[in-house]
């Protein structure tokens, strides 16, 4: 994992004020970063509630994937089948069961953390491209379920037209607008506790298994315990994701749990910077907004999506945040 | 006529043979996975596109140049593995002092931009490709009638798995890439030339990646989309075999592939999961896979 390790922020602080003022630093990142979400709907062009939505619901799957991949060192390939689940699970519960937003999002949710658990005490068994080929595999057994069981998932169609009820069955989720500021506080308060995982002595652990495993081993920790905490963690925040986009977009199906939808995450947190905090939430703005721009183009979506995964992997490793963090000298 | 568990006989046979064609191609393909990831140390997400390449060069030979099944038995992996040998030199030859992780994403980046292209210029509805004329019909074996192409396709990726298996662990030329494997450094030194080795077995493991293409086109339409699921399909056998032997992947190959049509007759709704569900006890059982050695 050296090679991950060395586009990610570093694992130890030069000194303790250094990380006060990179702390400092995040902190007002955050801030602005709330400010804009604040305002984005006010702004015309790109204050399209909806798009901003799509775009934050992705930007969070993005973190908690690359919580993962850039800070544990481990790349899922299957992280559609927690997202696709979890959106199946909302939509069927606030369409059918007629719940409101907020359970229907916490049963995606727990759905997701549940699959996840399966899931990873079984990848967690093997290492590097072994663990990558088999999250890929057990997500595809998620796309074959959701292909066979129409009556839960529907099929081809998917499951329409999903109602947004009322909030804590109160507040009307009605218009565009008021849904967004929900997602919007969701997608802060997610990224939030990914920050607080990443600098908890929890995630310094991790960096350590990520840049040295057989030393972490050796110094006694219990590697497959944290591995597999974190896998879970991201499974369930990848099921937040989806359970928001399922109840914002009103719409969850197939393309969710597809592994089209797994390699697009990865690819959102390659353009954005692996192992940035704030890297996956640019890289799925750029491929979202890309996604949407290019929607005439029909199959050559795929062609460009697949010539920026080569020009990543071959000569921007570090990703457009990571780029920038190098440029001041700062992890971000 | 017997009957077994209430399975008509035609049927059970029917199904184990569909099984055996899919594990042929199953069989082809981890083992063009094993002798790249042997010496390349990179998974190549793009196998299965290469797979689809290899069904429509042979449809392009024959609708565009009039060359037939024959020919391109032979031309189609060759092309392809041209294709292959460009890759190696321009893509993942600069890859090799990074992680691992990296060849997977841009193989698969690759992958992404062959089916677009292809997509775009064919359609996704598929193009027939005709049972050549010699192997049309189909013998009655009493029990079942097992039609000529298929049993070509058994045999015909049989020999191709023994051969590979026989030029690896028998020849010279199988010992310097064993040797290879297991010490770049220190082969290179004994004076072989090590990179050439490793652009060569790239190319053949994408040449045998279009054999099966070709194997496939007369039964499966030509389709762009025809090796993306498959290949994730390939890489669970990949787990459950382990890449460590050459003789287990062709084993686990063709045996998973009968598995797969045992269930299609048992229990139908679980013949497209099977191979994961295998996979998911294998890991259970034995982490490091049938025939892996723990590295």
């Amino acid at each position: 994992m050296a090679d991950i390790a060395a586009t990610g922020s570093p694992s130890i602080s030069a000194s303790p004020k250094a990380a006060a003022d990179n702390a400092a630093l995040h902190r007002m990142i955050f801030i602005g970063l709330a400010a804009t979400l604040l305002v984005l709907p006010f702004i015309p062009v790109i204050g399209y509630p909806f798009f901003l939505m799509k775009v934050l619901c992705f930007a969070l799957f993005a973190c908690a994937f690359n919580l993962m991949l850039g800070y544990g060192g481990l790349l899922s390939f299957g992280h559609a089948a927690y997202f696709g689940l979890a959106s199946y699970v909302s939509a069927y519960t606030a369409k059918h069961w007629g719940l409101t937003p907020e359970l229907s999002i916490l049963l995606g949710t727990a759905s997701g953390a549940v699959l996840g658990l399966a899931f990873g005490s079984l990848a967690i068994r093997r290492q590097g491209i072994y663990f990558a080929m088999i999250t890929l595999a057990l997500a595809q057994m998620v796309f074959f379920f959701s292909l066979q069981t129409p009556r839960f998932t529907g099929g081809e169609d998917g499951i329409q037209a999903v109602p947004r009820n009322n909030l804590f069955g109160l507040i009307p989720l009605g218009s565009d607008t008021s849904t967004y500021y929900l997602v919007a506080a969701v997608f802060l308060a997610g990224v939030a506790l990914i920050y607080r995982v990443i600098h908890s002595p929890f995630g310094q652990v991790l960096k350590a298994i990520r840049d040295n495993e057989a030393r972490a081993v050796s110094l006694g920790y219990r590697v497959n315990q944290y591995k597999l905490a974190v896998f879970v963690l991201s499974a369930t925040l990848a099921g937040l994701a989806g359970s928001m986009k399922a109840i914002a977009v009103q719409l969850a199906s197939l393309t969710d749990v597809h592994w089209s939808m797994s390699g697009e995450v990865v690819l959102m947190t390659l353009v954005g910077g692996m192992g940035t905090v704030f890297g996956p939430i640019i890289g799925a703005a750029v491929i979202i907004s890309m996604q949407n721009f290019l929607a005439g183009l029909g199959a050559w979506v795929t062609v460009v999506q697949g010539a920026i995964f080569v020009v990543c992997v071959l000569i921007f490793r570090e990703g457009i945040v990571g780029v920038i963090g190098k440029w001041i000298k700062r992890p971000l | 006529m017997f009957e077994l568990l209430g399975i008509p006989p035609q049927a059970l046979f029917g199904q184990l043979l569909l099984g055996l064609i899919n594990g042929s191609f199953y069989a082809i393909l981890s083992l063009g996975l094993a002798v790249i990831f042997g010496l390349l140390n990179i998974i190549n997400f793009t196998h299965g596109a290469q797979y689809m390449m290899g069904a429509f060069i042979a449809w392009m030979l024959l609708n565009w140049v009039g060359i037939g099944y024959w020919p391109a038995l032979v031309l189609a992996p060759v092309i392809a593995g041209v294709t292959g040998v460009i890759i190696e030199r321009v893509f993942l030859k600069r890859l090799y002092h990074l992680d691992h992780l990296y060849g997977l994403l841009l193989t698969f980046g690759l992958a992404l931009i062959i089916q677009g292209l292809f997509r775009n210029y064919f359609g996704s509805s598929g193009l027939p490709y005709q049972i050549p004329a010699e192997l049309r019909g189909g013998q009655n074996l009493g029990f079942m009638f097992l039609p000529n192409y298929r049993g070509w396709v058994v045999v015909a990726s049989l020999v191709v798995c023994l051969a590979t298996w026989f030029i690896i662990e028998k020849t010279k030329l199988g010992a310097y890439l064993r040797a290879a494997t297991e010490n770049p450094t220190l082969t290179q030194a004994f004076g072989i030339n090590v990179p050439l080795l490793i652009t060569l077995t790239y190319g053949f493991g994408v040449g045998l990646a279009a054999f099966a293409g070709v194997l496939a086109a007369p039964i499966y339409s030509v389709n762009p989309n025809m090796g993306a699921d498959l290949i994730i399909v390939v890489f669970a056998v990949v787990v459950i075999g382990g890449m460590g032997s050459i003789m287990g992947a062709i084993v686990t190959g063709f045996g998973l592939g009968l598995v797969e049509g045992l269930t299609k007759v048992f229990y139908p709704e679980a013949s497209a999961t099977v191979i994961f569900i295998i996979m998911a006890i294998v890991l259970l059982v034995k982490p490091a896979g049938l025939f892996g050695r723990t590295a």
